[in-house]
């Protein structure tokens, strides 16, 4: 759920765009971190952890604890509360540690 | 006590009571204050010189309560919304508070709203006489209270935006 | 590569204010902060700072980070780089520096590190469940892009962070179910308290969370009181149901790059944890490298404002920039930080530093 109204702030928020969660096609906020868009969108599992399949959502927000990797554009171990969301991404649940890209 | 549960006690309240003179005389403010920190916005803020100079940082305000108009422009700076504006001079039996309120939607001036005290328990209704802006603090609109005058000291907070009320 | 006087990093309110003070005494600065936005934690604290004028008292940390950027905007000799992470500092003193999907080296005569801090979390049955946050976390999400974390939430830790992020989602119209706080008293200011307390937020004091449940998402909580001793006492569990449960447990400092530069470090409790030794000045036993904010111990973000001027000054002045301005800077910030830590609020920092000396 977005705020829409607030007492101290005033919300600027980017383009519409839409994007694509698990292959499903949901909308955001060009800019926000992806975490966010699929927050509003009711999107709190994340990625399932390696060893144990845990669920996961984001936790610290910053950038700094790697709760919340996703495979966005097929690039896995994405940290998506800092990554900005543009229009189109494919934003995938990541199951385990992820498949390094190969370059060759 | 305090400490323990973020509710200041009735001795608490009792020492930055103004004194029953000064209450008699109209609008005066309540700075519900009690712990030291290092803040004093209040002092700068006064126009009428009402808070003393801190001579530490760390002290609570103290008041010069004959200076004090009640004007609530200390009400809208101070960082810690702790204080209010109390006149038992408003009309025969109801008195007018003033207090901080930082919530949307703001109350409408002339609706009838559900009061809470320091515990945001539900204690009555008061009728909203305004929605003042200081300048400088426009997002802490001062909203104005006509109450119970034996409310004036127990009314602090009205139900509405995100607030529940604490049963 | 880069070559430049200072390089600040962090642009919060500790690195903003190095930034500036050292432009100002005549030094090329170089900011660079990891996040697109400037003003680090600022860019979230929608409620208004404590302190005194000096520290923008009464402004609120959103406003207050505004101003700093224009203010730091309008030197000439500071660039700012955004979105550009700093990765690692070298034995020659060069540093490599993510940004725009390239690394930049970059060699500077000084550094100000201002990296601030992060959230720590908390052990217990099932806190790594999707729902379950750091306090910032949330208060990022509601305030810089006003997304709701769920309908209704339970705090754990009453310091400031906790207090201020529950009366923030109130703010945002989200339930705050209660606070829960293991100490027998509150950890942050009472007025915070008071604050929440009036819109009829219960303080669980000598309380602690038992486990969290939930298969998916959390779901709820259980917690449990504490006795004198801190030990949980039996049957006397509370099933709060909550979709989000906030942690605000205390800060670290984010020390990677000091450690790394070899800078001595401390085991400091009372400051967040390890933390770099360092004279008056915040100059680290790397001599080239100064700290400023909470990465040289969590304090208020006034306390890192000041910190910033010094460290800023400091740096500024050991290359012979601002001639005589430096005793002045340095007075007036030493006596600022020594009011804000006077009082019994600040009796846990002075302790700290105390422990820092030597």
């Amino acid at each position: 759920m977005r705020v829409e109204e607030h007492p101290i702030i005033n919300f600027t928020r980017g383009k519409k765009v839409n994007f694509f969660f698990n292959g499903r096609e949901v909308e955001g906020y060009e800019g926000e971190p992806i975490a966010a868009a699929l927050h509003a969108e009711g999107i709190k599992v994340l990625r399932h952890t390696h060893n144990k399949n845990r669920p996961r959502g984001f936790y610290c927000a910053i950038g700094n604890c790697s709760s919340c990797l996703m495979k966005v554009d097929g690039i896995p171990n994405v940290r998506v509360c800092v990554e900005a969301l543009r229009e189109g991404m494919h934003v995938q649940t990541q199951s385990g540690r992820g498949e390094l890209r190969d370059n060759n | 006590m305090l400490a323990k549960t973020g509710v200041p006690t009735n001795e608490d309240i009792q020492k930055v009571m103004p004194t029953e003179k000064r209450a008699e005389q109209g609008p005066v403010a309540v700075m519900e204050c009690f712990q030291k920190i290092p803040c004093d916005p209040c002092f700068t803020a006064c126009p009428k010189g009402a808070i003393k100079e801190f001579s530490d940082i760390n002290d609570t305000p103290s008041m010069i309560e004959s200076k004090c108009t009640g004007c609530g422009i200390c009400v809208a700076y101070c960082p810690g919304l702790a204080i209010f504006v109390i006149d038992y001079t408003y009309s025969d039996d109801e008195g007018l508070l003033k207090m901080p309120y930082e919530y949307l939607p703001l109350p409408a001036e002339g609706s009838r709203v559900e009061t809470l005290d320091r515990e945001g328990r539900l204690v009555g209704t008061a009728r909203v006489v305004k929605v003042q802006r200081i300048k400088g603090q426009q997002k802490t609109p001062v909203v104005w209270l006509a109450v119970p005058k034996e409310l004036l000291m127990t009314v602090r907070n009205i139900l509405g935006g995100g607030i529940s009320c604490g049963g | 590569m880069i070559t430049t006087d200072i390089v600040v990093i962090g642009a919060g309110p500790a690195g903003l204010n190095a930034a500036i003070t050292a432009a100002s005494m005549g030094a090329n600065v170089l900011l660079l902060e990891r996040n697109v936005l400037e003003g680090g934690q600022l860019i979230k604290q929608t409620h208004k700072f404590f302190g005194s004028k000096a520290q923008h008292a009464a402004a609120r940390g959103i406003d207050i980070a505004k101003a700093l950027y224009q203010s730091a905007s309008q030197y000439p000799n500071v660039t700012m780089k955004f979105g550009a992470t700093v990765l690692g500092y070298y034995e020659d003193g060069v540093i490599t520096a993510e940004h725009h999907e390239s690394i930049i080296t970059i060699k500077a005569k000084k550094y100000i590190v201002a990296t601030g801090a992060a959230e720590k979390s908390l052990p217990f049955p099932n806190n790594d469940l999707p729902g379950i946050y750091g306090a910032g976390a949330v208060q990022t999400l509601t305030n810089v892009y006003g997304v709701l974390p769920g309908k209704k939430v339970l705090m754990i830790g009453s310091g400031n962070i906790g207090l201020i992020v529950s009366y923030q989602l109130l703010q945002a119209g989200v339930q705050v179910a209660g606070i829960v706080e293991a100490a027998p008293e509150i950890g942050g200011y009472l007025v915070h308290a008071a604050k929440i307390r009036r819109a009829g937020v219960p303080i669980y004091t000598s309380y602690t969370i038992k486990e969290a449940y939930g298969t998916e998402m959390v779901e709820g909580a259980l917690i449990m009181q504490l006795d004198k001793n801190w030990q949980p006492l039996s049957g006397t569990e509370i099933d709060i149901p909550v979709d989000v449960v906030c942690i605000a447990v205390g800060l670290t400092p984010l020390t990677e790059l000091l450690w790394q530069a070899g800078c001595k470090m401390k085991y400091v409790p009372q400051l967040g944890g390890h933390i770099p030794v360092r004279d008056e000045n915040l100059t680290t036993t790397v001599s080239d490298i100064y700290v400023a904010g909470d990465v040289s111990g969590i304090e208020e973000a006034s306390a890192a404002m000041v910190e910033g001027k010094l460290a800023g000054a400091a740096a500024a002045s050991s290359l012979g920039y601002g001639s005589g301005k430096f005793a002045e800077i340095r007075r007036e910030a030493l006596a600022q930080l020594a009011e804000l830590r006077s009082g019994p609020a600040g009796a846990k920092i002075r302790k700290g530093l105390k422990l820092l000396v030597g």
